[in-house]
C-alpha cells in the first residue's frame, strides 16, 4: 500500500504495528467492562468510572462532558528527573536554534518533587550533560561521597566485603542527594526556560487520533464523589494536544500500563520485575554522623533466596541528616512477608542500632522500582509518543543507580523529537509524530552498554545460593570480564505470579515496634504527609471486588495488607458477622504502585486519582 | 449597587502536613514543605466569586501578604475566579512578625484604596488560629462585621449574614460596607482546574509594599521559643471505681 522506498524501515515498523493495530478493535479508553457479579454478600468497592462507565450511567445522564482543550508541541507527563531533563533540553535547543517550542509538563503531585523518593547516590553524568556549569547554578548536589561501605549481616554480626574500583557499586565521583530537592531545582530551571509546568494536575486519560496514533492526555476529571456519581464542583478535566507526547511517569506508571497492552510494545521483552524500597529520613546525634559515607548491607533479615538490601547515606546539608532504606524484591514467594517490617526490624541490628540512637525520625516513604534492566526494555517509541525514564525501566541494578540514566533518556528524547519538529520537510504518516530514532540513538548510547553490562547479575540472584551467588557472579563475569560474557539469563516471570499459597508458608514473627527506633505503620505514614480528598472514588480499583476475599485472602491470607507500605488494604469483619471483607484506605496510598505489581490476582488496577493529593515528601 | 469585593488568603502548610520544629526553637520547618491556601480562605474566594456571578459585586480583588511563594497563592485565587490580585510583599523578619494586627492595617488600607464595599476572609487560619484578622479590620475602618458566616445574601443596600455561635445561629443584618468571616458551612469551594490556571497567568497581579500604604510592620510580640507539646502518657486502666478515687488522690488530684 505505502511505496516501500519512501519510508525508513523504522517508520515502516511503526506502520506496520499500527495496521495490526487497526484491524483488532480499538477502544479509546482502556476500561475492563467486567461487571462485578457481586455475591449476595459483597459489599460494592469500586465506583471509579474506569470499571464502570459513565455513559452507561444514569446518575451522569444529561452531564456535560466536553473538554477544553489546547494545543502544545510537546506534552510531558511527569515532573520527575526524565520529564524535567527533556523538558529542559527541548527548550535549550529551541534557545539555541532560535525556535519557538510550547512544553507543557503535568505532573499529580501539588509541587514538583513532592512525590520523588530515592535514596540517593547518583552519578552526576547526565547532569553535566544537561548543565555543565550546574555548580554554579547551585544544583542542591551537596555531599560527595567519601566512604564506601558494604556488609553481609547475620542476626548478630556483619561481615564486611570490600569494595573495589571496578564493581558496579563504588561511588567514587557520586554525590548523595535528596533527590526530591534536586528535582524542585530542575524545575525551576525548567521555568526559567519557559517550560509550562503544571503541578497538581494528573494525566488520567491517553487521547488517540482516528489513525490510532497519540494525540496527547486529559487530565483528571474533579468533583465526583465516592459512590461515582457527579458531585456539584463536578468539572470535566482538560485536553492537552501535542505533536508529541513522552511519558515519564516513573516506574509501572499507570498510562503506561495501558500504552504496553495498547501499542503491544511488551512483545519482544521479557515482563518488568520489580522491588519495593522504603526511605526514612533521621537527624540523628552529631556524634554519630559521617557525612560522605554510604553504607549498603545485604543479608539478615531477608533469606539468600529473597532479593534486597539496606542503604544508610550520611548527607552534609547542615543538620546531621542521614536517609536509610530498605529494599525488598517482589519476586518473594512468602505471602507473608511484610517488607514494612523487615525494614522495621533491620534498624535493630547491633551494628545499624548505634547510629540511629538518640536520633529522630523526620521523614518516611516508599516506592516501587524497577529491577529487570536490559532484558525487560519494551519498545520505547510509538506513533505520537515515547516512554522516558523509570518507565520502561533504565535502573541500573547492581549500580543501585537509575536516575543518571533516566536523566540520559530524556534528554535524548529531547533531542530526537527537537529534530523531528524542527524538521521542514517531514512527512509523518500519522498525525502524532512517531520518533523511532529515539530509540536507536539510546541503543548506540551509554546507557544501553551499561544495561547491557549488568544484565545477568539480577537474574543469577536466582540460583542455589541465591543473591550469595549473585555476587560471586558478579565478582567473576561483571568485575573480571565487564559482562561480556555472550549469554543473557531470563528472569523468573511476573512478580505476581512468584507468590505461594500461603497454607505451604511459615508466617514470619516481626518484632513489635519499640517507638523510638522502629515504628508501627500508621504514624509513619502520617509522617509522609499522604493525603487525598475523601470524596472521591478509590483510586484503588478493582476489576471484580469479589476475588480479593475469594482469592487472595483464601489462598494467600491476603498479601497486600502486607506488602503495602501506606495501611491501605485491611481485611476487616463483615458487619453483617458472616466472614472478612477488604477494606481500601486510599487516602493512606503513597503512590508507591506495589499492589498494581504484587496481587497474586492481578485484579487491583491503580488509576491517577485527582491531582495534588498523594505524599508530600520533602527532601525525599 | 455592585461594588468590590476585596478577600484576603493566606499561604499556610498544608494541613494533612506533620509539622517540625526547627531545632533552634525560633519555629517551625517550612522549607520545601508543601503548602497551600488556608482552606477558610478557599471558603471566602468562592463566596466572593458567587457574589460577582450573581451579579451583586462588579469585581473580586485576592489579597495575599508575603514572600514571592504568596503569588501561587493568589494565583490559584485567580483561577477560581477572582478577577485580579495584590501581593503585599512581606519577606525575612518582617514575615516572621506578621500578625494580625499587621495584616489588618494592610487590609483596612487596601480596602480604602481599592473603594471596596465588602472585604471577606476566612475566619482564621490553620497556622497562627488567632481568629483576629477580620475583627481588627472592621475595627479599623469602623466597619460593620459578620464574623463566622455560614449564610451571606444581600439585603437592600446592607447583608444578612447567619453566623454560627455556640448555642447555634445567629442572624445579623449589618449595613454595606462591611468585613465578613468565613466559617465552614459558608459553602463548599470549586476547584482550580487546569484552564482555569491557564487564563490566570494572564490576570494581572500588581505588588505593593506595605511602605506604599502607609503601614508599618512592627510587632509588639517577640516569640521566645516554640517547643513541641509534652508526649502524650499513657493512661492506665483502673477496674473499679474505688481504684479511680484512690489514683485520683494519689496524684494530688482530689
Amino acid at each position: 500500500m505505502f511505496p516501500a522506498c519512501k519510508y525508513t524501515l523504522q517508520a515502516r515498523q511503526c506502520l506496520c504495528s499500527l495496521k495490526v493495530l487497526q484491524r483488532e478493535h480499538l477502544p479509546s479508553l482502556i476500561c475492563a467492562t467486567r461487571w462485578s457479579s457481586s455475591s449476595s454478600t459483597t459489599p460494592r468497592i469500586t465506583s471509579h468510572y474506569t470499571v464502570y462507565p459513565r455513559d452507561k450511567d444514569p446518575r451522569w445522564e444529561g452531564v456535560n462532558m466536553e473538554r477544553f482543550a489546547d494545543e502544545a508541541d510537546v506534552v510531558i507527563v511527569g515532573a520527575g528527573p526524565a520529564g524535567l531533563s527533556a523538558a529542559i533540553r527541548l527548550k535549550q535547543l529551541a534557545g539555541e536554534q532560535g525556535k519557538e517550542l510550547r512544553v507543557c509538563v503535568v505532573e499529580k503531585a501539588s509541587q514538583i518533587g513532592a512525590h520523588t523518593l530515592s535514596g540517593a547516590c547518583i552519578e552526576p553524568s547526565a547532569l553535566q550533560e544537561l548543565f555543565p556549569d550546574w555548580k554554579e547554578r547551585g544544583a542542591p548536589l551537596h555531599t560527595p561521597v567519601t566512604e564506601d561501605k558494604f556488609g553481609i549481616l547475620t542476626e548478630k554480626y556483619r561481615i564486611p566485603v570490600p569494595i573495589l574500583p571496578g564493581l558496579p557499586m563504588n561511588n567514587h565521583g557520586n554525590y548523595i542527594v535528596r533527590l526530591g530537592h534536586l528535582v524542585s531545582w530542575l524545575g525551576e530551571q525548567a521555568e526559567e526556560l519557559g517550560v509550562e509546568l503544571y503541578p497538581g494536575y494528573a494525566a488520567a486519560e491517553v487521547l488517540f487520533h482516528e489513525d490510532g496514533s497519540v494525540k496527547g492526555i486529559a487530565t483528571n476529571d474533579v468533583g465526583i464523589s465516592k459512590d461515582g456519581s457527579p458531585k456539584d464542583t463536578f468539572e470535566r478535566g482538560m485536553e492537552l494536544h501535542a505533536k508529541v507526547t513522552i511519558f515519564g511517569e516513573g516506574c509501572h506508571g499507570h498510562l503506561a500500563k495501558q500504552l504496553y497492552k495498547h501499542f503491544n510494545l511488551r512483545q519482544h521483552c521479557e515482563p518488568q520485575t520489580y522491588a519495593i524500597g522504603l526511605k526514612e529520613v533521621w537527624v540523628i546525634d552529631e556524634k554519630k554522623w559521617k557525612p560522605g559515607r554510604v553504607e549498603h548491607t545485604v543479608g539478615w533479615p531477608l533469606d539468600r533466596h529473597s532479593y534486597g538490601g539496606s542503604f544508610l547515606y550520611h548527607l552534609n546539608e547542615g543538620e546531621p541528616l542521614v536517609a536509610l532504606g530498605f529494599v525488598v524484591g517482589l519476586d518473594y514467594q512468602n505471602p507473608y512477608m511484610n517488607p514494612f517490617r523487615e525494614f522495621q526490624r533491620w534498624k535493630h541490628h547491633p551494628t545499624v542500632l548505634p547510629t540511629l540512637e538518640g536520633g529522630k525520625r523526620i521523614a518516611y516513604g516508599a516506592r516501587a522500582l524497577n529491577e529487570g534492566g536490559f532484558q525487560s526494555l519494551p519498545k520505547l517509541t510509538f506513533p505520537g509518543g515515547m516512554l522516558v525514564g523509570c518507565s520502561p525501566g533504565f535502573m541500573n541494578v547492581p549500580k543501585i543507580k537509575g536516575t543518571h540514566s533516566a536523566m540520559k533518556s530524556g534528554m535524548m528524547a529531547a533531542e530526537t523529537v527537537f529534530s523531528k519538529l524542527t524538521n521542514e520537510n517531514l512527512q509523518s504518516e500519522t498525525k502524532g509524530l512517531c520518533v523511532p530514532e529515539y530509540e536507536e540513538n539510546l541503543k548506540n548510547s551509554w546507557v544501553w552498554k551499561e544495561l547491557y553490562s549488568v544484565r545477568n547479575i539480577r537474574p543469577s540472584c536466582h540460583g542455589l545460593f541465591g543473591v550469595y551467588g549473585g555476587m560471586v557472579y558478579t565478582g567473576i563475569f561483571y568485575w573480571i570480564l565487564r559482562g561480556k560474557e555472550p549469554w543473557t539469563l531470563k528472569h523468573k516471570g511476573l512478580d505476581s505470579a512468584q507468590l505461594k499459597p500461603a497454607k505451604d508458608c511459615m508466617p514470619i514473627e516481626y518484632p513489635k515496634p519499640d517507638g523510638k527506633i522502629s515504628f508501627d505503620l500508621l504514624s509513619s505514614v502520617a509522617l509522609s504527609g499522604t493525603n487525598h480528598e475523601h470524596d472521591q472514588p478509590p483510586h484503588l480499583t478493582l476489576k471484580n471486588d469479589n476475588i480479593p476475599v475469594n482469592n487472595n485472602l483464601a489462598i494467600y491470607d491476603g498479601p497486600e495488607q502486607r506488602f503495602c507500605p501506606a495501611g491501605v488494604y485491611e481485611y476487616v469483619p463483615k458487619e453483617t458477622g458472616d466472614g472478612m471483607r477488604l477494606q481500601i484506605n486510599a487516602q493512606n496510598c503513597v503512590h508507591c504502585k506495589t499492589c498494581d505489581i504484587k496481587d497474586p490476582s492481578q485484579n487491583i488496577n491503580w488509576v491517577v486519582p485527582e491531582g495534588g493529593g498523594g505524599p508530600a515528601y520533602n527532601g525525599m | 449597587m455592585a461594588g468590590r469585593v476585596l478577600v484576603g488568603v493566606k499561604r499556610v502548610i498544608d494541613y494533612a502536613v506533620k509539622i517540625r520544629v526547627k531545632p533552634d526553637k525560633t519555629g517551625v520547618v517550612t522549607d520545601g514543605v508543601k503548602h497551600s491556601m488556608n482552606p477558610f480562605c478557599e471558603i471566602a474566594v468562592e463566596e466572593a466569586v458567587r457574589l460577582r456571578e450573581k451579579k451583586l459585586m462588579k469585581e473580586v480583588i485576592a489579597v495575599s501578604c508575603g514572600p514571592q511563594q504568596c503569588q501561587e497563592t493568589i494565583r490559584t485565587a485567580l483561577a477560581m475566579g477572582a478577577d485580579r490580585g495584590i501581593h503585599v510583599e512581606v519577606s525575612g523578619k518582617d514575615y516572621e512578625n506578621l500578625g494580625p494586627l499587621q495584616v489588618s492595617k494592610i487590609m483596612a488600607a487596601l480596602a480604602k484604596k481599592e473603594e471596596a464595599s465588602l472585604v471577606i476572609v476566612g475566619k482564621q487560619a490553620i497556622d497562627g488560629d488567632c481568629n483576629q484578622t477580620g475583627q481588627m479590620t472592621a475595627a479599623l475602618l469602623d466597619w460593620p462585621q459578620g464574623t463566622f458566616a455560614s449564610e451571606v445574601s444581600v439585603d437592600g443596600d446592607g447583608l444578612k449574614v447567619e453566623r454560627e455561635i455556640d448555642g447555634g445561629l445567629e442572624s445579623v443584618r449589618i449595613k454595606m460596607p462591611a468585613v465578613v468571616t468565613a466559617d465552614l458551612r459558608l459553602n463548599e469551594p470549586r476547584y482550580a482546574t487546569l484552564p482555569n490556571i491557564m487564563k490566570a497567568k494572564k490576570k494581572k497581579i500588581a505588588s505593593v509594599k506595605p511602605a506604599d500604604l502607609g503601614v508599618e510592620l512592627t510587632s509588639r510580640l517577640e516569640i521566645l521559643a516554640v517547643e513541641d507539646p509534652p508526649q502524650r502518657q499513657s493512661g492506665v486502666k483502673v477496674e473499679s471505681v474505688q481504684d479511680l478515687v484512690t489514683k485520683l488522690r494519689d496524684s494530688g488530684t482530689l
